[in-house]
């Protein structure tokens, strides 16, 4: 009965109401379009942290949150600043400034307010700020249309969460072969980038759920 | 065209402005978030107290007040000589602390004074000696050249004006930005001068292919030169005792052993030193003058050099042979000798192993390292 109601309720016509319209908003960025596993963006730090479940999330959630926030902060980048001044051209770079300065900023929040979290968090925080799935976001939603504030700080939290359950799906996997006799040449980045291509192709079958 | 021009200084002053304004409210943000206020620290149970501003790291809070620990990587975590003892206020242990400390070092609260913030008030364990530390700052009196590897620097002291240290103490000389050196860097080096002319001080320097201290000394330091450094540091020292001492040195290894040698001149000392000098060949040995004047001044002291490669024109009539082996030779059995090795970490640990083959014990080899 959903997946009809989810068919019908495309971000372009807002008359189901505007939390299903979020809600799919976040489904489809987390399954269907997957930052990660579709677009295949913040690969490196994908590769790299996936060997433990812990640090894995550890990374998840701060690229969750960190999605979120920035993607609802560069919105207001575009809308209030960039289009008034007819400076779109240069939201690359400025979306960059503007994650590494948010990036560093709640560093230091988190360091003051929460040590525990600082020490689960914090050095993955910097690792974050030149992450591309984070930039992908922020420029991604804009070619949306009809996307406004709200619509872009739940696409930022779907993509983040999206990426999340692709690094902590990929840990899970990674910690089971851990004991597996894997082909010499296949070891490490080979054996992670076949089962990465098998998940996004699961991830891919989502699409046809919802269309999108 | 002129809106072309408009767009471009709109974007151009759009983008400085943006960045401006984010690095500022980064500023206001450090300066709010990072204020611990004033915190104290207590040194070894109350001895000495240190008040200063929170949020910097124990270690630079130490140097503003004039207490140096031992740095040598200045403070990136890398070196991990500035392990310290925190008894109260360190919080828990960093990931970056984590693979320099032993299982034991963290059951006692030991701390790299480098990453550890100070937050609270602290209580910490400061090993004594390390109170003598200063910052000096010296002039460059004489740069010459004993081989055609290694000069000697002889710098004369400024501000404080005399050192007081034990013979085998080492200093960090800091090389100053130049060239691809962006930021200064510490590197320790061996006092190599009579610890009773306190006034200046003697360093060995032998080239290292592209190192960023010794390239410094080579080529840019001159005589007048005015340098920095802090000192002085370190454990290896003689030991009153009435063994036989054998000395083993490569290179630029000579220099705390010159010191020695000034110190047990001075005690007139009476016991039997011999000091064995590993080089290649005739052009690495040096200073061969001032050593037979130490012959003839200490009661039992013999300077024995060993060429391991001896070219065709040296003559050589010495002792032949990689230093293990001339040492091994010339004591089969050292059981009641005691040793002191200064050198590279390969030939320090190849003497101590023929050492204490040798029957000599661990606990009377005592060693300096070149890290």
């Amino acid at each position: 009965m959903i997946t009809p109601l989810l068919a019908t309720a495309t971000p372009g016509a807002p008359e189901h109401g505007l939390l299903l319209q979020l809600l799919v908003i976040f489904l489809a960025a987390a399954f269907t379009d997957n930052i990660l596993l579709t677009r295949f963006l913040g690969m490196c730090s994908f590769l790299a942290i996936s060997r433990q479940m812990k640090t894995s999330l550890g990374l998840g959630v701060a690229v969750a949150l960190v999605t979120t926030a920035t993607a609802g902060l560069n919105y207001l980048v575009h809308r209030f600043i960039t289009v008034p001044l007819g400076i779109e051209f240069l939201e690359l770079i400025i979306f960059i400034v503007v994650i590494a300065a948010f990036v560093q900023l709640v560093e230091m929040v988190v360091e003051r307010v929460s040590l525990p979290l600082y020490f689960a968090l914090g050095i993955f925080l910097p690792l974050i700020t030149v992450n591309c799935a984070i930039l992908g976001v922020s420029l991604f939603m804009l070619n949306k249309a009809g996307y406004g504030f709200w619509q872009c700080l739940v696409f930022g939290a779907g993509s983040g969460f999206g990426w999340m359950l692709a690094i902590l799906l990929m840990a899970g996997i990674r910690q089971r072969l851990k004991t597996d006799k894997i082909p010499a040449g296949l070891q490490g980045a080979g054996i992670t980038l076949i089962i990465t291509g098998i998940i996004a192709l699961a991830f891919v079958g989502f699409s046809g759920m919802i269309k999108f | 065209m002129l809106s072309g021009w408009v767009l471009f200084w709109v974007a151009v002053g759009a983008l400085c402005a943006l960045c401006g304004v984010l690095a500022a409210l980064l500023v206001v943000a450090d300066r709010v978030l990072n204020n611990y206020g004033t915190r104290t620290i207590r040194i070894n149970g109350g001895e000495k107290t240190i008040v200063g501003p929170g949020g910097e790291t124990l270690l630079s809070l130490l140097g503003s007040e004039k207490l140096f620990i031992p740095s040598a990587c200045g403070g990136r975590g890398s070196c991990g000589l500035c392990k310290l003892k925190v008894t109260r206020g360190g919080g828990s242990l960093l990931p970056t602390e984590e693979p320099h400390l032993s299982n034991a070092e963290r059951a006692a609260g030991t701390r790299l004074a480098c990453q550890l913030k100070v937050r609270e008030d602290m209580d910490i364990e400061v090993p004594r000696h390390l109170f003598a530390i200063r910052q000096f700052r010296a002039r460059v009196a004489a740069l010459e050249p004993l081989t055609y590897d290694i000069k000697r620097l002889r710098l004369e002291l400024l501000d404080p004006e005399t050192i007081s240290f034990v013979p085998g103490q080492y200093v960090q000389l800091q090389t100053p930005v130049y060239g691809k050196n962006p930021d200064p860097v510490y590197r320790a080096y061996s006092i190599a001068s009579d610890p009773t002319a306190d006034r200046h001080l003697d360093l060995i320097i032998r080239l290292v292919p592209n190192g960023i201290c010794t390239t410094w000394v080579f080529t840019l330091l001159k005589v007048g030169d005015e340098v920095r450094l802090n000192g002085p540091y370190g454990e290896f020292r003689l030991h009153d005792t009435e063994h036989e001492m054998i000395f083993i040195a490569g290179g630029s290894g000579m220099a705390p052993f010159l010191s020695f040698l000034a110190e047990l001149q001075r005690q007139q000392s009476r016991r039997r030193i011999r000091y064995f000098f590993g080089a290649r060949a005739v052009r690495d040995l040096f200073l061969l003058e001032r050593l037979r004047e130490f012959e003839k001044n200490l009661a039992d002291f013999r300077f024995i050099p060993a060429l391991s490669e001896p070219q065709p024109g040296d003559n050589w009539d010495g002792e032949r042979g990689l230093i293990t082996d001339v040492v091994g030779r010339h004591y089969p059995d050292c059981a009641d000798k005691e040793a002191y090795l200064c050198g590279s970490p390969g030939m320090c640990d190849a003497c101590v192993k023929v050492l204490t083959q040798h029957g000599l014990p661990a606990d009377r080899i005592s060693f300096d390292k070149f890290a």
